[in-house]
């Protein structure tokens, strides 16, 4: 959960930056969630990888059903690793029951700037879309 | 018959004639957001319409360099169940 610096043996491994939602199916209960999250968390942090983030969005309401369920558990990781480590995890991702969608993109730095500001709660409400007159 | 000179460039596309042209800006350049978040549902709804569908960007006057990138948003967002891909009267 800290954003320790973990004394990998391969210094010469460059890390990346990542973040993966996962849609976990929610006939899981609580505990069984806590059980899938920690494990992935784990995974992370045991081949190399820094946990940055972590959300847990609850049980929430599908655009579309999928797996014809309505609702699943969301869950965000935003972790640095090595890009050989992605199509690890999202191997495990596949084969794992509980998931029903997930997905893992890059981080650009405008995306980590966007990432560290909203956390620090930089912009809640009315943070767009502000009107001009730019008549000619 | 009208000469083509009588006619306002400005007006002929404009759907409402009576509200003056106004000039169009690109939101992103203008408020400076380099990262559109596809997790932002709400934001995302500005870019499509009732359907669903991404709005050109002759309606929402985005720059093409964040039209691209809204796109993509907009992509993602539907993977992960964030935006339906097709939908009746979402507004």
């Amino acid at each position: 959960m800290a954003t320790k610096t973990k004394s990998t043996k391969k210094e010469s491994v460059v890390l990346k930056d990542y973040e993966s939602v996962i849609i976990f199916t929610p006939v899981l209960s609580e505990d069984q969630l806590k059980d899938v999250v920690s494990k992935y968390r784990n995974f992370i942090t045991e081949n190399g990888g820094e946990l940055v983030h972590e959300e847990n969005w609850g049980l929430t309401k599908l655009a579309y059903p999928i797996q014809k369920k309505s609702t699943g558990f969301y869950h965000l990781f935003e972790f640095r690793a090595a890009s050989e480590f992605i199509s690890k995890f999202e191997l495990a991702f596949r084969r794992d029951e509980r998931i029903m969608r997930y997905l893992t993109i890059s981080l650009d730095k405008h995306a980590l700037i966007y990432n560290t500001r909203k956390r620090n709660g930089e912009f809640n409400q009315g943070k767009k879309d502000q009107k001009q007159e730019g008549v000619k | 018959m009208k000469k083509k000179s009588q006619i306002n460039p400005a007006m002929v596309f404009n759907t409402t004639p009576e509200a003056p042209q106004k000039k169009k800006f690109c939101r992103f350049r203008k408020n400076g957001i380099k990262f559109i978040d596809y997790k932002d549902a709400n934001f995302l709804m500005k870019f499509v319409n009732d359907q669903g569908k991404v709005l050109p960007r002759r309606l929402t006057g985005t720059s093409l360099k964040y039209q691209r990138k809204v796109t993509q948003a907009i992509k993602r967002a539907r993977h992960i169940a964030i935006l339906p891909f097709e939908g009746d009267s979402l507004k």
